[in-house]
C-alpha cells in the first residue's frame, strides 16, 4: 500500500491526465447509456435483443420431446416478426442435450458462460434439469418454467432462481384426493404405484389430498419395478382387497395391463388414472376402448385431437400459427401445444419486465403472475405465481372417458389453494 | 527410427505443455470441457487395451464408466468419503468387475464377445433404478463440486482440469510400461495369434481376464472423475450410445495406439457440437459424414497418420542433417 502511495504521489502529472481519462470515459459512457439501457448490467440484454438459453434432446431415447424445443422456436420467430418485445427481438439459442445430464451441464455452461444468455428457459428432462440446479442457482440465472413434472422444481427457499411449469405429478394426486373425498361416500382405496421417485410423488400428493382420512380410506398399496413383465397379480390383489377405487400410477405400458386385467377379473371400481398415461393411441386403444369406458383422468391443455376444440379461437390461432412457423410439427401432438404454451407464458413474463430486463427483476416478475389465462389452456385455468409459489399450473379439470373419447366435466380443481 | 523417437518425444513435451497452459488461456467452460476430454482419454485408453491391444471388442464399457461413476457418487454421498479417496476405490472395484466378467467372456470371441458386452451395457441403467435406496432410482445423486485445496489459487474448474490430467499422466505412463514390456507382448500375441501365444507359453485364460480388468479399472476412473466433474449421475448417462460412443473414439483415434486415446478423446468431445453448429436439423448426419471422411483419409486413425508423418519427417529430416 504504502510503495504504491509513494509512486502514486511521484507521478502526480499523469495522475491527473489519467483521472482526466477516466472522466472523459465516464461521459462517453454516459452519452451511451441513454440508447441501451441495460445492457451494461445484464449478459444477453441490449437495446434489440434478448439472447434466451435452451435445451431440449434433439437426438436419442427422448428425441420425442425435440418437438417441444421447435415450436418454442417457431413461436419466437412469430414474436419477432411482429415486432419483439419492446422492441427487442428474441435471440432462442438452443442445444442439443440427448437427454444426458453430463451433455446438460456442458451445454448450459456454454449457454451462460459463452454465449452469455440472459436466462435459461424450458429446458427439458428432471435428470437433465437436476444436473444444473445447482450451477444456475449458484450462478443466479434465471432458470424459468423447465419442462419437468417432478415437484422439486418449485422450492423458492433453496432454490430461488429456478421455477417449474405445469401442473406436477402431486398437483395431480392433491386433484384425485379432492374428488375422491367429494364423490365417492364409502371409498376403500387400492394404490397401484411405479416404485420411484414419479410414483411416490403422486402417491404423497394424494395422501396429503385425502389428509387425517389417508389412513383409513386407503386399503391397499402395491408396487412394480420397470423390469416387471406384468402387474396381473398386483391387480388380483387389489380386487381381493374388496377396494372400490383404483388410483393407477403407471407409465403407458402397465396402465395398458392394468386396464385389460381389471376388466379380465371382472374388477370394476372407479379407475383413476395418472396424465402420464392417458393418451388415446398409446394407452386405452391398446386395453380395449370397452375396457376403458368410465375411467377417469386429468387435462390442462386443449387437446389439439379434440373436436370439441373445432371452432374455440385459441386452437384456430393455434393451428394458425403452426401452418404459418411449423409446417412440419404434428397437429396430433400435444407437445406442440406445450411448447406453444409455455412460449406465451414466457412472452408474458418479459412484457411484464418492461424495460427493466435484470435478472433479479425478469424473477421478480415470473414470480408474480396473477391470474393469467393462455389459449390453450383449458377455460378457466389460469397461470399464478407468487414470490412464495413456484408452481405456475396448478390447476387441472377431471375427464371421464366416454368409449371414444375424453370428456372433460365439472368444475376446475385448483390444488395451489388449500 | 531414433528420429522418429526423438520427434516423438518432442511431441509429448509440447503437448504437456501445452496442456498445463491451457486452462489459464480459456473460460471456464471451455476448461470444463478439456477435463472432458481428459475424462474420456482415459476411458478410451481402457478400451484401448482391452480391443485395441487384446483384440476382444465390447460394446459394453459404458456399464464400467456407470459402475466408477456410482461408486463414486455413493461414496461421496452416503459415507463423506473424501472425494480423491473414491476415484482409486472405483478402478478397484471396476478391476474386480471387469476380471470377473473376463472369465465367462473367454468362451466368447470376438462378435459374440461384442454382443454379450452389449447386453451389459443394456442392463446397467435398469440395474441402477433397481437399487433406488443407493443409486437415487431414476432420479440420480446430486453431488457437490469440489473446491481447490487451500493454498492453491485455481478455480474449481481450473483444480477439476489438473486433477484430470494428473490421473490422466499417470495412468498413461503405467500403461505405456505395461503394454511396451513382457505382459504387453503377451496381451498382442493373444490378438494376433491365441494358438500361438498359447504355444510360447502365454496363459492365455489368466491374461484375457486380467486385461478385462485392466481395462474395466481404468474406464471406471474416467466415470469417477466424470460423476466429480459433472456433479450429477442418473442412470440416463450410461445409456447404450455412450458404450457406442468410446468405440467410436478408439477407431477414429486410432486402434493399439496409447496417443491415439487423446485424438479420439477429442474427436468424440468437439465433433458432435460442432455437427450441431452447422446443422441443427441433422446433426447426426453431419457426424456421420465427419466419421466416413475420417475413416476414409486415415483408415489406422488419428494417431496412425500422426505416426506416418513423423517417420516421414525424421527421414527428412535425417536426410537434410547428413551432409553438415
Amino acid at each position: 500500500m504504502k510503495v504504491h502511495g509513494v509512486q502514486a504521489r511521484g507521478k502526480e502529472e499523469i495522475m491527473t491526465r489519467r483521472r482526466i481519462v477516466t472522466l472523459a470515459l465516464v461521459a462517453a459512457l454516459g452519452l451511451a447509456v441513454p440508447t441501451s439501457p441495460v445492457s451494461a448490467e445484464t449478459p444477453g440484454v441490449t437495446g434489440t435483443e434478448i439472447r434466451i438459453g435452451h435445451t431440449n434432446p434433439y437426438s436419442g431415447n427422448a428425441s420425442a420431446y425435440g418437438t417441444i424445443g421447435k415450436v418454442i422456436a417457431a413461436y419466437f420467430t412469430k414474436v419477432n416478426g411482429e415486432g419483439g418485445i419492446n422492441g427487442r427481438k428474441i435471440n432462442f439459442i438452443t442445444y442439443d442435450d440427448g437427454y444426458s445430464p453430463p451433455k446438460t451441464v456442458e451445454m448450459v455452461r456454454r449457454l451462460v458462460e459463452q454465449d452469455q444468455v440472459a436466462f435459461l428457459f424450458n429446458t427439458l428432462g428432471t435428470p437433465t434439469n437436476s444436473a444444473i440446479h445447482k450451477y444456475v442457482n449458484a450462478q443466479k440465472i434465471p432458470h424459468l418454467f423447465v419442462a419437468t413434472g417432478a415437484t422439486k422444481w418449485g422450492d423458492p427457499q433453496h432454490f430461488p432462481w429456478t421455477m417449474g411449469w405445469q401442473p406436477n405429478y402431486q398437483t395431480e394426486g392433491h386433484i384425485y384426493a379432492r374428488y375422491v373425498l367429494k364423490n365417492v361416500p364409502n371409498a376403500r382405496i387400492g394404490i397401484l404405484y411405479q416404485n420411484d421417485d414419479y410414483g411416490k410423488d403422486y402417491v404423497k400428493g394424494f395422501k396429503d389430498g385425502l389428509g387425517d382420512a389417508a389412513k383409513k380410506l386407503i386399503v391397499m398399496e402395491q408396487t412394480y419395478e420397470t423390469s416387471d413383465p406384468t402387474i396381473d397379480s398386483q391387480i388380483v390383489n387389489l380386487k381381493n382387497s374388496g377396494a372400490n377405487v383404483f388410483f393407477n400410477v403407471t407409465i403407458p405400458k402397465y396402465a395398458a395391463q392394468a386396464i385389460k386385467k381389471s376388466a379380465e377379473i371382472g374388477w370394476k371400481p372407479l379407475h383413476l388414472l395418472n396424465n402420464v398415461s392417458n393418451s388415446v393411441g398409446a394407452v386405452l386403444k391398446p386395453a380395449g376402448f370397452q375396457n376403458s369406458k368410465d375411467i377417469v383422468s386429468t387435462f390442462y391443455l386443449k387437446d389439439p385431437t379434440d373436436p370439441t376444440w373445432k371452432d374455440d379461437q385459441g386452437y384456430r390461432d393455434w393451428l394458425a400459427f403452426m401452418k404459418k412457423y411449423y409446417p412440419e410439427g404434428d397437429l396430433a401432438d400435444l407437445g406442440n401445444v406445450f411448447g406453444y404454451t409455455a412460449a406465451q407464458g414466457l412472452v408474458h413474463v418479459l412484457k411484464q419486465c418492461g424495460d427493466n430486463l435484470s435478472r433479479e427483476n425478469i424473477m421478480k416478475q415470473a414470480a408474480s403472475i396473477k391470474n393469467l389465462s393462455l389459449p390453450m389452456l383449458l377455460p378457466g385455468i389460469k397461470v399464478n405465481t407468487s414470490p412464495t409459489d413456484f408452481y405456475p399450473i396448478e390447476q387441472e379439470q377431471l375427464a371421464k372417458f366416454d368409449g371414444e373419447r375424453w370428456v372433460l366435466f365439472g368444475e376446475i380443481y385448483d390444488a395451489g389453494k388449500k | 527410427m531414433t528420429g522418429a523417437r526423438a520427434w516423438e518425444r518432442a511431441l509429448v513435451v509440447a503437448a504437456l505443455a501445452l496442456a498445463c497452459a491451457l486452462p489459464f488461456a480459456l473460460s471456464g467452460f471451455r476448461a470444463f470441457q478439456f477435463t472432458q476430454v481428459g475424462i474420456y482419454a482415459i476411458a478410451l485408453l481402457g478400451l484401448n487395451i482391452l480391443t485395441g491391444y487384446n483384440g476382444q471388442i465390447s460394446l459394453g464399457h459404458g456399464a464400467f464408466y456407470a459402475i466408477g461413476a456410482y461408486t463414486t457418487a455413493i461414496m461421496l454421498d452416503k459415507w463423506n468419503v473424501p472425494y480423491g479417496l473414491t476415484i482409486p476405490v472405483a478402478g478397484l472395484v471396476c478391476l474386480v468387475a471387469g476380471f470377473l466378467f473376463g472369465i465367462p467372456a473367454l468362451r466368447l470371441e470376438g462378435l459374440y464377445l461384442a454382443l454379450a458386452t452389449f447386453a451389459l451395457a443394456l442392463a446397467v441403467p435398469q440395474i441402477l433404478k433397481y437399487f433406488e435406496h443407493w443409486t437415487g432410482g431414476s432420479q440420480g445423486i446430486v453431488l457437490s463440486r469440489p473446491e481447490a485445496p487451500a493454498g492453491l489459487t485455481l478455480t474449481p474448474d481450473q483444480w477439476l482440469y489438473f486433477m484430470t490430467l494428473g490421473v490422466l499422466v499417470v495412468l498413461f505412463v503405467l500403461s505405456a510400461n505395461l503394454l511396451r514390456g513382457r505382459t504387453g507382448r503377451a496381451i498382442v500375441a493373444i490378438r494376433d495369434n491365441p494358438i500361438a501365444a498359447q504355444a510360447m507359453g502365454v496363459n492365455t485364460a489368466l491374461y484375457k481376464s486380467l486385461t478385462f480388468g485392466v481395462s474395466a479399472a481404468y474406464t471406471g476412473v474416467a466415470g469417477a472423475l466424470s460423476a466429480v466433474a459433472v456433479a450429477f449421475v442418473a442412470p440416463d448417462t450410461f445409456n447404450v450410445f455412450l458404450s457406442i460412443t468410446l468405440l467410436v473414439g478408439i477407431v477414429v483415434g486410432g486402434l493399439a495406439s496409447i496417443s491415439g486415446a487423446i485424438f479420439g478423446a477429442l474427436f468424440i468431445q468437439f465433433v458432435p457440437n460442432w455437427a450441431q453448429d452447422i446443422s441443427k436439423a441433422a446433426p447426426w448426419a453431419i457426424y456421420g459424414i465427419f466419421l466416413i471422411v475420417f475413416m476414409y483419409t486415415m483408415p489406422r486413425g488419428i494417431a496412425g497418420s500422426l505416426k506416418l508423418v513423423l517417420n516421414r519427417l525424421a527421414r527428412a529430416s535425417g536426410g537434410a542433417g547428413g551432409p553438415v
